[in-house]
């Protein structure tokens, strides 16, 4: 199960953060989040040893999800303690689904 | 070895759904496999659905969809999770894979995979998506509380659309690629939208260039009469200009058309037997929920009648470990003469005391056998040995008593 940030302890919980960190940027609303949501609990469950996960819900925090200059949902985002590596937005939504996502974690744990 | 399904759908929404009803309903062993674990396509994004008949009091595309989903459930069809990368259709069963590495079979593939949203291949809108370029109004809508965005297109999806995003942003422009006053759209969305005061129109224009950095800041519109630039500023850009079909990896496996969509002709059928197209991706006057669920019946319908064909003819004329001889006989209601002739081929048929079987095809519901095997007469009669056809008569002056003595005598009794 995924921790929840909120717009309150988003900052903080990011800048302090050690290695890996991914970002499930969704809001109920959007079919394609909620639809890809499974697979991200899997994925966290998955990967628990390479990298810490969290979901940020962006109904009414859309501030700080511009703040991470996200404006469009779902989107990914990857730090690395405490430093925005990469986002990933479009290869979600152009159908690669979750095998980018898994790809881009790879990438990021060597 | 694993299960193989009598009907694999590919894609749960609305046709892959219809056809997962009739498909269950019929008793066929049916499966729908889909990407999300959510199930109805396309029309799961669109929150406004208006036209679907019998539902028009504040249905929304995820609750009729959930209906579909749920209906096709109650008649026992499975729900499977995965997203097909690769199809092999050579074989009478046929197999996909998907990427998460499972791999189904199935006596008949439906496909339903649906349409993803079509670009306008212009500088900076690769870049830009889901940082102020978008294509899905109710994921993204609450992004622009307050703030200024543009509208690509003009048609029933623009318009709709657009009237949504008003609910949450500042200004809405509308690029429209026409005369001033003409929409696309339906008259009723036209005339709704021409009355909304948030909605502002640039006419005869085309997005040449989306820019910004990181996040969207403005577009670059191209008068097309004047070819005239300008730069427009928005902190959004949502597109609505239709649909291209998700047919990639179907490519060199089923026929397509040039832009990539599935052929299939009025049963459904694409070049490929057994292998049925259905939905948006296919070549079709009209893409709505109304008629993907109508594809849907049809190729569950016609798949229900390859199967039992293929089933008689497996069984009863191919099977090999039967080694007696079998007469196929093409005959159909509607033909009299076909009536009497088949008669008198079961009568002699009958004479053998079972050296030889005799299996009868309703030639206007076994259309498939009957073109695999190229019958053009009713009534026809194939004698096949050994599950190959070696022998046939056709048409009713040929087929004699004589006739189909001298076949048996011929072919048979060596």
């Amino acid at each position: 199960m995924m921790e929840h940030l909120t717009k309150e302890n988003f900052e903080d919980t990011i800048s302090n953060s050690k290695g890996l960190v991914m970002v499930d940027f969704f809001s109920p609303k959007c079919v394609p989040c909620m639809a890809l949501m499974p697979d991200v609990e899997k994925l966290s469950d998955d990967k628990s040893d390479v990298a810490t996960f969290y979901a940020f819900d962006t109904t009414g925090n859309m501030r700080m999800a511009m703040k991470q200059k996200v404006m469009g949902i779902p989107a990914y985002l990857f730090y690395k303690d405490g430093e925005k590596v990469a986002t990933l937005g479009k290869e979600i939504l152009e159908d690669k689904g979750m095998a980018a996502v898994t790809a881009k974690l790879d990438e990021l744990t060597v | 070895m694993s299960k193989i399904y009598d009907l694999l759908i590919i894609g749960a929404g609305p046709g892959g759904l219809a056809a997962g009803i009739y498909g269950s309903r019929a008793k066929l062993s049916t499966a729908v496999l889909d990407k999300n674990a959510e199930p109805g396509g396309q029309a799961s994004t669109t929150d406004e659905m208006e036209n679907y008949p019998g539902f028009y009091n504040g249905t929304t595309g995820p609750g009729i969809m959930k209906e579909f989903a749920d209906h096709a459930k109650s008649f026992g069809t499975e729900f499977l999770r995965g997203t097909v990368d690769e199809v092999d259709f050579t074989g009478p069963v046929k197999k996909v894979h998907t990427q998460q590495g499972d791999t189904y079979e199935s006596k008949v593939v439906v496909l339903s995979p649906g349409a993803t949203p079509r670009k306008i291949n212009v500088k900076g809108e690769a870049e830009l998506r889901g940082k102020g370029v978008s294509y899905c109004a109710t994921c993204d809508a609450d992004f622009f509380v307050d703030l200024d965005v543009v509208v690509v297109g003009n048609g029933d999806a623009a318009i709709e659309e657009a009237m949504y995003l008003t609910k949450f942003a500042e200004t809405v422009t509308i690029i429209v690629i026409h005369e001033e006053g003409n929409l696309d759209c339906n008259k009723a969305s036209a005339e709704k939208a021409m009355k909304n005061p948030k909605l502002k129109w640039v006419w005869n224009s085309t997005v040449e260039e989306i820019a910004g950095d990181e996040l969207v800041e403005k577009v670059v519109l191209k008068n097309i009469n004047t070819g005239e630039l300008t730069d427009l500023e928005t902190n959004g850009v949502f597109v609505f200009i239709g649909t291209e079909p998700h047919t990639d990896f179907l490519k060199g496996k089923v026929e397509l058309d040039d832009r990539g969509y599935l052929v299939a002709n009025d049963m459904m059928e694409t070049n490929v037997p057994g292998v049925y197209a259905v939905g948006d991706a296919r070549v079709k006057y009209l893409r709505q929920v109304v008629t993907a669920a109508a594809d849907g019946a049809i190729a569950a319908s016609a798949a229900e009648k390859y199967l039992s064909e293929l089933e008689t003819l497996q069984n009863d004329v191919l099977d090999v470990s039967n080694k007696k001889p079998v007469i196929l006989a093409f005959w159909a209601p509607q033909v009299e003469e076909s009536i009497d002739s088949i008669a008198a081929v079961d009568k002699i048929v009958e004479e053998k005391n079972g050296a030889v079987e005799l299996v009868k095809l309703d030639t206007y519901r076994a259309k498939k056998t009957a073109t695999q095997y190229k019958v053009t007469q009713i009534p026809t009669i194939i004698l096949f040995k050994d599950g190959k056809d070696v022998a046939r008569i056709e048409g009713v002056k040929n087929i004699t008593s004589s006739a189909v003595e001298n076949l048996l005598k011929e072919s048979v009794e060596v």
